[in-house]
């Protein structure tokens, strides 16, 4: 750790400070020193979403920022939203309609959802579909998540 | 469109099929939408060290040296080894089976020795205190290499230009040849006769976790534990056991959370028993997790063949015969220990599968290339044989100047024509082709599409609609791989225990990988013994509790371990109902159990919540009669035996609109109709199988493994290797037809694979029905803008 940093930044909501190589991407970080395995690796150069984390309110892949990047920054993984109830309109209808199979995906698609949900608008299934489409899952057809998603949008009012 | 009759209650009784048949969501699925499963790279574990494998650059170079000492001396590093130092704790295999006849393939060590035979073979392993310093020292690595002639072309490895294993002779597999006799008189009396080649891309399954392991060796107990992401946890505690020496007993496999394995993660793999070697060498926890790049170059691919096809008809569109020459490569070696010889043999089994002519003739080649190495993926040589053998059907339809429909109507094996033996030997118990048909027909308002695609094209918009019929294996007897020699289980075990709560535990051999076994074991589990939903806990994944079975592949977990656990409960129930009968002295005849709680079976009075009887079976037996002991945990197993393998059947169409300017080809809809006989939980057969025709339209469109011609991996991450996203696909619509099984109880057969069987010959045939009107048609999978172009004559 030659050239490791001192980072300070909100995960979760609470006060993280760690020394980190300047190397190492957000999602690793994450895992690695804090625990937090919720979100996944997939393929570590952006394409499949896996390691969608929210950064300053805004969705991020976790593999294509840096630990020292997000110094001072507040960031927000699934544990957390989940603990704090965000996400479980979109959980619930996840579940009721099985759009999910292995898992793997899940927490990134949930966060990428979650960042239209937020917006509060209504939208076409083609635009979910659009939204979505940097978030790869092998094991469904897209079909029940679009259902969820779309739920989800309806719910809310 | 009966149900299954299940027999889940006691004879004089109604029948009441519970849970089966309800779309209820998986109680498994809440921990990993809260980001709170746990995948092999989830866990921690202390003394942990990291893996990483030093890989082959060639596609095939004699190893003249291997530098290691920098490497050593790196940061954090355990230890360095070769190929040989871990030959010392992991013995080589070979990857054949005895009723493939005359298959043959070399032996194949952990870490290759003196030769790398693809770009990506392992060739020295590095062990370090984190990932990170790992991966930095195995770039310290010093190797000296000696290129070989490299075999990347199929035609060129079976014509043996140069041969890449010189103790086999030849670069040949494996070869198979079948012929009812007649052919060649077929073809001389039918009236029209078509023939095409088709191409089809290697491609691979991209599970979005990669092939993960965790192997933890106690060297006090001479003991290992293998946290492994694996559709098969008996099988490979039995490779592990066998190749590293250590007592079957004290390898314990462990399968938590699997994220996606479509068949890619039931094989042996080169890096996998290396770590769990190093493990035992050094004495700790080693992990590998296979990154993106190792995952393409080395996780299985599959389907790479050129097919000729011909196919005899008379005038009336009777299909005669059909005759096919199938080759396939599959890199260089045969694959452990399930071989790489099964997918072309299903080709050969398979092709022609829906219909009715009895001329079968077929030829088929195995041949090693210097690529990474194919084996069995999800669908198994289905959607090889399904797709050419729906192309060349449509080809003759169209030669006949008839309705693809019309011509599949008119030569699929009638309904009530079962049992039936087809052509290559294989035996159908029941299948529904023309009531699947006919439902998909409507479903998709078939005649109205016809016209408005007629319409359309006036307006020089092209689409094209697509039919695919098909058959597949699946809940394998023992003819599929034990047979052969292998030690992998057709039979599944499931333990159900009453616990003092009244609560049923279910143990069960066949794995969750997502495909929602767990959910749709409890629903049966409940169903039989006469519980709530929440009342059932399924534990899957641990060769340390689970009975033995074989685990998750080729369609088998509802239809083979769903029964062993059908037929557990049954047995529990008794037990139960036995137990209750001493406690009321009432006979047990009177007695049944509903909704957690012993009933009088004519009343529906309830007479003893299972909580109390819980209560006193585990803790006051003592006021049991002194001779009754209370049985409240039982085991059954199930193996299909009548027939080798339970077909399904099934159709899919597709909908596509074809941009003659770009080649593009845009899917705007997908039907499938499948008979998996008794639908335990329609809606997680549903999206299962909208999951597998989305891999299916992968290979169709866009999926392939390119290879330059020196062996190279051209595409090897996830920007340049493209799999379906969701703003391309289609909403696909499902249906069923259920034609139970009569071999067992429960009625189901397997469905995982449905989907990827159909898919590609569905899209293909769509997108010739689009081209063809303008004399334009493509048989080279996967349909990329470009090679539409091409067939359009509008690029070179
Ligand atoms: S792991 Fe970050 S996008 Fe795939
Ligand atoms: S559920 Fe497995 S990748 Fe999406």
């Amino acid at each position: 750790m030659e050239h490791a940093l001192d980072i300070a930044l909100t995960v979760n909501g609470a006060q993280v400070s760690r020394r980190v190589e300047p190397r190492q991407h957000l999602v690793d970080f994450l895992r690695e020193d804090l625990g937090l395995t919720g979100s996944h690796v997939g393929c570590e150069h952006g394409v499949c979403g896996a390691c969608t984390v929210r950064v300053n309110g805004e969705i991020v892949r976790g593999c294509l920022m840096l630990a020292v990047q997000a110094n001072g920054c507040r960031v927000e993984t699934v544990e957390g939203l989940s603990d704090s109830r965000e996400l479980a309109g979109l959980q619930k209808a996840f579940h009721e309609r099985n759009a999910l199979q292995c898992g793997f995906c899940t927490p990134g698609m949930l966060m990428a959802a979650q960042d239209l949900v937020r917006r509060k608008g209504k939208l076409s299934r083609a635009e979910i579909r659009n939204h979505l489409s940097g978030n790869y899952c092998r094991c469904t057809g897209y079909q029940a998540i679009v259902d969820a998603v779309e739920e989800a949008l309806d719910g809310q009012g | 469109m009966g149900r299954a009759e299940l027999p889940l209650h006691a004879p004089g009784t109604q029948t009441d099929k519970g849970y089966i048949g309800q779309s209820v969501p998986r109680p498994g699925a809440q921990r990993l939408l809260q980001g709170r499963g746990a995948f092999v790279d989830d866990l921690r574990f202390p003394r942990l060290a990291h893996a990483v494998f030093f890989r082959s650059p060639y596609a095939h170079a004699r190893i003249k040296a291997l530098g290691l000492e920098k490497a050593r001396s790196a940061p954090g590093v355990i230890g360095v080894f070769d190929g040989r130092a871990v030959a010392e704790y992991c013995k080589p295999w070979v990857g054949v089976l005895a009723h493939l006849k005359g298959i043959k393939s070399p032996p194949q060590h952990a870490i290759a020795i003196e030769r790398a035979c693809w770009q990506g073979e392992a060739v020295a392993a590095v062990v370090a205190e984190t990932r990170a310093q790992a991966e930095d020292a195995a770039a310290l690595i010093e190797a000296e290499w000696q290129e070989l002639p490299v075999v990347v072309d199929m035609e060129a490895a079976l014509r043996g230009d140069a041969v890449i294993h010189e103790e086999l002779k030849d670069n040949i597999c494996f070869k198979r040849e079948h012929d009812t006799g007649g052919v060649d008189e077929a073809f001389a009396k039918a009236d029209v006769v078509v023939e095409e080649t088709y191409h089809f891309g290697r491609h691979t399954g991209v599970c979005l976790e990669g092939r993960s392991i965790l192997a933890d060796y106690n060297a006090a107990e001479h003991s290992l534990t293998v946290y492994h992401s694996t559709q098969a946890p008996h099988m490979m505690q039995d490779i592990f056991a066998r190749h590293l020496g250590i007592p079957e007993g004290s390898v314990r496999v462990i399968a938590k959370d699997v994220g996606g394995s479509y068949g890619i993660k039931v094989h042996v793999y080169p890096d996998e028993m290396a770590t769990a070697a190093l493990s035992v060498m050094l004495r700790r926890p080693v992990k590998f997790i296979a990154d993106r790049l190792e995952s393409f170059a080395t996780d299985i691919h599959a389907r790479e063949h050129r097919v000729k096809i011909s196919i005899a008809v008379s005038r009336a569109g009777e299909i005669l015969a059909f005759d096919l020459d199938d080759l396939t490569a599959i890199g260089p070696y045969s694959v452990y220990p399930r071989t790489s010889g099964i997918e072309g043999n299903q080709v050969v089994n398979l092709t022609g599968g829906p219909y009715r002519h009895q001329k079968y003739r077929a030829r088929m080649h195995v041949v090693f290339t210097n690529k990474n190495v194919t084996c069995q993926y999800r669908a198994v040589g289905h959607p090889i044989a399904v797709a050419l053998t729906e192309a060349i059907v449509d080809k003759a339809a169209a030669q006949l100047g008839m309705d693809p429909a019309e011509f599949r109507r008119k030569n699929l094996i009638p309904d009530d024509a079962y049992p039936y033996t087809f052509p290559s030997g294989i035996k159908f118990e029941k299948l529904s082709h023309h009531k699947c048909i006919d439902l998909l027909l409507q479903l998709m308002k078939y005649e109205e599409l016809r016209k408005e695609q007629q319409d359309l094209r006036a307006k020089n918009i092209f689409r094209g609609i697509g039919l695919a019929a098909m058959i597949e294996v699946t809940n394998p007897s023992p003819a599929f791989y034990g047979v052969g020699g292998a030690r992998i289980s057709a039979q599944d075990g499931a333990t159900l225990r009453l616990e003092p709560s009244g609560m049923v535990t279910v143990l069960c051999g066949v794995t969750e990988q997502g495909q929602g076994t767990d959910a749709i074991f409890a629903q049966i589990a409940a169903s039989a013994v006469g519980v709530t939903l929440d009342k059932v806990r399924v534990i899957t994944g641990d060769t340390g509790v689970t009975p033995y079975g074989g685990g998750t592949w080729a369609s088998r977990g509802a239809g083979i371990g769903g029964e062993a656990v059908l037929l557990a409960g049954r047995a529990l129930r008794a037990n139960v109902l036995e137990i209750a009968s001493q406690i009321l002295k009432t006979g047990k005849e009177e007695l049944e159990v509903k909704d957690n709680q012993v009933v009088n079976r004519l009343t529906r009075e309830a007479k003893l919540p299972l909580e109390e009887l819980g209560r006193i079976a585990h803790f006051r037996p003592d006021t049991l009669p002194v001779d009754f002991q209370a049985e409240l945990t039982v085991t059954r197993h199930y193996t299909p035996r009548q027939y080798g393998f339970t077909f399904t059947n099934g159709i899919q169409a597709s909908l596509v609109e074809v941009d003659v300017d770009t080649g593009f080809v845009k899917l705007l809809k997908h039907w499938c109709v499948e008979d998996a006989g008794t639908v335990v939980n329609p809606m997680l057969v549903d999206e299962q199988i909208r999951g597998g025709v989305v891999q299916g339209i992968g290979a169709a469109l866009y999926e392939e493994c390119l290879y330059g011609p020196d062996g190279q991996l051209l595409n090897g991450s996830m920007a340049d290797y493209l799999v379906p996203m969701s703003g391309e696909m289609p909403d696909i619509v499902c249906a069923h037809v259920e034609t139970p099984t009569r071999q067992s109880q429960l009625g189901a057969k397997g469905v995982g694979e449905a989907g990827t069987a159909g898919a590609p010959g569905a899209v293909m045939n769509a997108i010739n029905d689009a081209l063809a009107p303008l004399g334009a048609r493509v048989a080279t999978m996967p349909f990329t803008p470009q090679r539409v172009l091409q067939a359009l004559g509008k690029v070179g």
